[in-house]
């Protein structure tokens, strides 16, 4: 072997390791774990009640159709994407009536699932537009700084999220906002928010949208739960709907990953409504800018699948129920795990488990809690005391009461 | 907060339209000319409120965002829609083509595919740094099972968004890694490198490869740039058939690029997008990294499976860096991670299952092997009966032996821009305007058509 492939003359010597992603991590630190009562609360993958990750039957369907196409080829998609898929989304998230998109006013490109939408959107305005510093809620996705920051914007947050309560700290969301530079953006969860499940109410949405509409704030939606947080795809549009009714211009970010259940063929969208079709179509040009030198045109496999479960008719009714279903067995285990809580007698107040929305529960329990709970009773969870709920089953309730009843009664 | 700026509403219209006069100000790139909110503009807010409180902004915050050109490859195959024309030819973006001119999907793909549909495997998630059963069959294709980079588990291997996504990776690392490092490309090179390398805000500068008046390559400059660049720099190489030339070094000429690298500390990134596509052997297309890598070089690799598997909308590829150590190899590895999670989480499943299903079982490794050879035949084949063509019709003595020389699935016509537009407006023949046409998407059929028009574009246009 020659001196170059000697250790200490490595051009990467310095490159040191870094740490597992925290989120992703946890799935990593599971799969290493020879527990057979191990339990994986960690990433929000939904589980079946056999503890089973689940492809939703009209996925399997499309795939079928897709797979049997004799005339189905493989050529690059347009950097926009699948253009049918794109307005199948648009339509999705902004209503199948919006009057955006009737004036042509928004502009959707395929992207890599949420966080590429995200990336794409953060790309462009870093470039685009006059406020490069993004609000973020105070707790948000651990994802959402670092998706920021690679794009060039600043991160600031405002207060979301009250630990007393475990509710909204909505005075202080108002007055953080209401201080902000005038232009700035403003990340919204659209609903389901991620960690902690804790949305405002249609009243509250509505003095939100007045408050940033008087500061200019750039709304910036990242919608990955539609149709998980209530069961409806309508009724978790509505804060997205609502400030494109006002004429106004936003950024929405929208994820299949859950609600088609296609997590690794990493679906998504993102779509810019602006206050004219010229100007809509001068952005989607920007857009492709900012695709072509990242992963030049976007996969095909999945915005496929989407689209044609979106335009079947029996194909789309068909997934409503899937997804209702599996909205319905999430706000079921919320009651399970409060009613073994309850049964138990754990310390606390854990009524938030039932309040709270969408796929997550925001516990409570601090970082000693969660290390605790991962040691003894190999339940695996983030640190910041978010439990996915779509990984629970009524088998595994009991034991992960067990370790919060354990966690809360002996560690501080 | 809301309630106590309603209240002071007043002002006349010239303030609010001072107001928008400020907003446009703003908007400008780079100015940082802010709305003071709670300072002198305040007034000029609040009459902007009081005329438009629950309404939004009456002005585009983008309206001063301009029009961006088309891309110059992926643009072409847009124009080549939109025309009507019966002899229309589109021999712009790289993407095989039947005799008939028809997408070709491989048999070993359908195979996989159906192989996949029938198992009725999940959807979750990937690791972020993709799948490992492609990651694995993935380097050992580039390298060879049983090269010593890979038993001594020296590379790291990222799943990539196909080749764009894995050399945005690579030039992610070499930004955070080698800050001031600048990468040196060819002259010419694929349109999309820079821009790439622009995005990711990696430094770049040429080096001299392509020769107009041999058609061939400016080894001596391509040498003498590549010594004279900072120790220490990456030299962009494509492994096999260069794009847009066609052109590629002989395996003495490697040995000495290979050389000069060593001697300057430069490390070698290569890109490799048609492994298979240059000679019809996937062996010999890998043979220009397994030179570097037998002498011990620490290298990067992105592969794409776009052309050589027809997996174009798929996206999958893979960034590999060889390093010095596996301990280096593992740090590397967990710091593409960590470049790849904020901008997409994780990679893609579909196209890199069907990879480790082909490459991984014999036989459909076998069978598309013989693919490979039939898709990289009839390039070969469609070469030379453009070349007959043109040697049959032209007749100044023009010589047309670069055609059958160039490698690959393009051919560097020569042509200048004039003239490749010429080749568009006057013939429907697509191609970029760098004179690249692709081969891949000529049939023979049409092969006398297409020596018309580069004779006429060549002779009677300047």
């Amino acid at each position: 072997m020659s001196a170059s492939s000697d250790h200490a003359n490595s051009v990467f010597a310095t490159v040191v390791q870094a740490p597992e992603d925290p989120i992703l991590g946890v799935t990593v630190a599971y799969n290493k774990d020879p527990s057979p009562d191990k339990l994986n609360l960690g990433v929000g993958a939904y589980r079946t009640e056999e503890g089973k990750p689940l492809v939703l039957n009209v996925v399997r369907k499309a795939e079928q159709l897709l797979v049997n196409d004799p005339s189905r080829v493989k050529e690059y998609l347009p950097i926009t994407g699948l253009a049918d898929f794109n307005k199948l989304s648009a339509k999705l998230i902004f209503g199948a009536d919006s009057l955006a998109i009737q004036e042509n006013r928004v502009t959707t490109v395929q992207c890599l699932s949420g966080t590429g939408a995200l990336r794409v959107g953060a790309e462009f305005l870093a470039r685009h537009y006059h406020e490069r510093t993004i609000y973020i809620p105070q707790p948000t996705w651990g994802n959402h700084p670092k998706v920021f920051t690679s794009a060039g914007l600043s991160v600031k947050t405002y207060r979301y999220y009250s630990p007393n309560t475990r509710g909204l700290d909505f005075q202080g969301l108002l007055e953080d906002l209401g201080s902000a530079p005038a232009g700035a953006i403003v990340l919204l969860h659209a609903c389901a928010h991620n960690p902690t499940g804790v949305d405002p109410t249609s009243d509250q949405w509505e003095q939100i949208r007045q408050l940033m509409r008087s500061k200019g704030l750039l709304p910036f939606f990242d919608s990955a739960y539609q149709g998980f947080a209530s069961g409806s795809l309508d009724a978790d549009a509505a804060s997205v709907r609502m400030f494109v009714a006002d004429g106004g211009e936003c950024l929405a970010a929208q994820s299949y990953a859950k609600n088609m259940g296609l997590y690794g063929e990493r679906v998504g969208a993102l779509s810019i409504v602006c206050k004219t079709a010229e100007v809509a179509s001068r952005v989607e040009s920007q857009l492709k800018l900012v695709i072509r030198p990242m992963y030049s045109n976007p996969p095909i496999h999945g915005a496929s699948i989407v689209a044609t479960v979106l335009k079947d008719r029996d194909l789309y009714n068909e997934w409503t129920v899937e997804l209702k279903a599996m909205a319905d067995r999430i706000i079921s285990m919320r009651k399970q795990l409060f009613d073994a809580l309850q049964a138990r007698g754990t310390p606390g107040d854990w009524s938030h488990i039932l309040k709270q929305i969408g796929m997550f529960t925001f516990t409570g329990l601090n970082a000693n809690q969660v290390a605790f709970m991962t040691k003894e009773y190999h339940i695996y969870m983030t640190s910041d005391g978010r439990i996915s709920m779509a990984g629970l089953s009524s088998r595994t309730v009991p034991n992960l009461t067990e370790a919060i009843h354990a966690a809360v009664s002996s560690v501080a | 907060m809301a309630s106590a700026m309603l209240s002071l509403a007043s002002a006349s219209p010239s303030a609010s339209l001072s107001l928008q006069e400020n907003l446009k100000i703003s908007w400008k790139r780079g100015t940082s000319s802010r709305i003071n909110f709670l300072g002198s503009d305040f007034s000029k807010t609040k009459s902007f409120t009081r005329t438009s409180m629950t309404v939004a902004v009456k002005v585009s915050r983008f309206k001063d965002i301009t029009m961006a050109p088309p891309d110059p490859i992926l643009g072409v195959s847009e124009a080549f829609k939109a025309d009507t024309h019966e002899m229309k030819l589109n021999l712009g973006v790289g993407a095989y083509r039947t005799e008939d001119l028809q997408p070709y999907v491989l048999n070993v793909v359908k195979k996989a595919e159906n192989l996949m549909l029938e198992r009725g495997e999940n959807k979750e998630y990937l690791p972020i740094e993709g799948l490992a059963a492609f990651n694995k069959v993935t380097a050992e294709l580039m390298f060879g099972a049983d090269n010593a980079v890979i038993q001594q588990q020296r590379v790291a291997t990222v799943q990539g968004l196909s080749g764009t996504g894995s050399l945005r990776l690579a030039a992610a690392l070499m930004e955070r890694y080698f800050p001031g490092a600048r990468v040196l490309i060819s002259s010419p090179t694929w349109g999309n490198h820079k821009n790439i390398f622009n995005d990711a805000r990696v430094p770049w500068s040429e080096y001299r490869y392509y020769d107009p008046k041999t058609v061939g390559l400016d080894f001596d400059g391509m040498i003498s740039d590549i010594k004279a660049a900072p120790d220490g720099s990456f030299v962009l190489l494509h492994g096999c058939a260069h794009n847009p030339t066609g052109i590629d070094p002989t395996p003495e000429q490697w040995e000495k690029i290979a050389d000069v690298i060593q001697e300057r500390n430069h490390i070698p990134f290569f890109d490799v997008a048609y492994q298979g596509f240059a000679s019809g052997s996937l062996d010999e297309d890998a043979s220009s990294v397994r030179l570097f890598a037998a002498r011990g070089m620490e290298l990067l690799v992105a592969q794409s499976y776009s052309k050589n598997l027809g997996l174009y909308a798929e996206r999958i590829g893979a960034i590999n860096v060889v390093c010095a150590s596996s301990d280096a190899a593992a740090r590397v590895k967990s710091q593409l991670k960590r470049l790849a999670r904020p901008m997409y989480s994780n990679p893609p499943i579909h196209g890199a299952r069907i990879v480790s299903n082909v490459v991984g079982n014999p036989e459909l490794f076998n069978e598309w092997k013989e693919e490979m050879e039939m898709m990289a035949g009839r390039i070969k084949s469609v070469r030379q009966k453009l070349y007959d063509s043109l040697c049959a019709k032209d007749k100044s003595g023009k010589d047309w032996s670069f055609i059958l020389k160039q490698i690959g699935m393009f051919s560097f016509t020569g042509l200048n821009i004039t003239q490749s537009e010429n080749m568009t407006n006057k013939w429907h023949v697509y191609m970029t305007k760098d004179g690249r046409i692709s081969l891949a998407g000529l049939s023979s059929a049409k092969c006398e058509y297409l020596a018309d028009a580069i004779i006429d574009s060549y002779h009677n246009v300047k």
